[in-house]
């Protein structure tokens, strides 16, 4: 086929392209993922019992705060690498932000702390099981943005399958919120991030063969 | 002053492909045409240069890009340069094409600049090697018939639906499922 025959095939009945803007599609993927995870969450875990105090202590809305800035910071980055030529300008800062923050107030916590106490803060009562069960409420997620990503175009499919992994983490670890007993500012900023970490390396790793175009 | 003069064209091209690109966007498919023809001439300057050592491969490469610029136009955001747009595609099917040959040959890219593409152009079109005709006939009856009749025979949507008894959203459907196929297709191929 010449190429003058190509573009008069691809332009004839070209017609207006209608579809939904990127940022809208990630939304509806990281909802239905979410909606996902939370019933994974209730399923093979449960809510924590004290929920209803937790919510009145400002480490609980650490935490969230937490891992839902590393959810929009990823989303962000998701978002521009779905698209051709797109910057990453701030992005990069904008999830070294609340990373850098928890980490900050997980040295402090340390460092107020009686020696004795350093390692139950670090370690809790769940650090085996928790970054696991992050990965595993991230599967929804997961999937649907990856589904998402698929429809786009992304050049570095490397970084966006990595982008990928860490939106679906952050917003299992959100999810897993609503289970996790902890309260410790050092146990955050080190086990949930590696929670979110899991499913970005996995990401990272599929990016080259599930992200092609 | 050249570099004014080579400025100054950069713009004028950019301004006038984007111009067309958001009016074939919007429905205009003349316009639309008219910028997939002076874009290929732009790609195949860039890619020329870029493969060198295999000539053969550049008419191929500029008709893939093309239909990967034609699958991915809904990525394309009008507050963003196209050029920048338009680069990141071609040089993701250069990596692409590299990738598939075994890195014999490594991307030597030494000229990276974001005005390049559009201040080169070459309509020199030399014969593509690959048969996209053949290829379309191995797709199944439900993404070929779409694309055969909308595309190749000028039918509307609705004609299209009442010649295969198909529905018109599954016409819709299999050109745009189509075009992907192929392009899934010519990388899994060469």
């Amino acid at each position: 086929m010449k190429t003058e025959d190509l573009i008069t095939l691809l332009a004839t009945g070209a017609g207006a392209v209608a579809q939904p803007p990127a940022a809208q599609r990630y939304v509806v993927a990281v909802g239905w993922g979410a909606a996902g995870a939370t019933l994974l969450m209730l399923l093979l875990l449960q809510v924590r019992q004290d929920l209803g105090q937790a919510l009145l202590l400002p480490m609980f809305w650490v935490k969230v705060g937490f891992v839902a800035s590393l959810a929009a910071g990823s989303l962000f980055a998701a978002l521009r690498l779905s698209r051709p030529g797109a910057e990453l300008n701030w992005v990069p800062v904008a999830l070294a932000l609340p990373v850098l923050g928890i980490w900050a107030i997980a040295a402090f916590t340390l460092i107020e702390a009686e020696p004795i106490e350093r390692s139950k803060l670090f370690y809790g009562d769940t650090w085996k099981s928790c970054p696991l069960l992050i990965a595993l409420l991230s599967v929804p997620v997961f999937a649907a943005v990856l589904r998402t990503m698929q429809d786009l175009a992304p050049t570095r499919p490397r970084l966006a399958g990595f982008a990928a992994g860490l939106l679906s983490g952050s917003v299992a670890a959100v999810v897993y919120c609503l289970h996790c007993p902890e309260m410790g500012a050092p146990f955050i900023a080190f086990w949930y991030l590696l929670g979110a970490l899991i499913p970005a390396g996995v990401g990272a790793l599929l990016g080259n063969s599930v992200l092609r175009w | 002053m050249q570099r004014i003069n080579r400025e100054a064209g950069f713009r004028a091209r950019e301004d006038r492909l984007k111009d067309l690109l958001v009016r074939g966007l919007a429905g205009d498919n003349a316009a639309y045409q008219v910028f997939l023809t002076e874009l290929s001439a732009h790609l195949r300057a860039f890619l020329r240069r870029r493969l060198v050592s295999l000539p053969d491969e550049i008419e191929d490469l500029v008709q893939e890009t093309l239909l990967a610029v034609h699958n991915q136009r809904h990525t394309y955001d009008s507050a963003q340069p196209l050029s920048a747009w338009v680069q990141a595609i071609a040089r993701y099917k250069l990596v692409d094409l590299f990738r598939r040959r075994a890195g014999h040959e490594m991307l030597n890219d030494p000229l990276e600049e974001d005005m390049e593409l559009f201040t080169t152009a070459d309509s020199d079109a030399a014969e593509a090697r690959r048969d996209l005709n053949k290829l379309l006939a191995d797709l199944p009856d439900q993404l070929r018939l779409p694309i055969m009749h909308t595309k190749l025979e000028g039918l509307s949507v609705r004609e299209a639906a009442e010649m295969t008894g198909m529905s018109e959203s599954a016409i819709k459907v299999g050109v745009h499922r189509g075009l992907k196929a192929l392009a899934a297709k010519i990388r899994g191929i060469t």
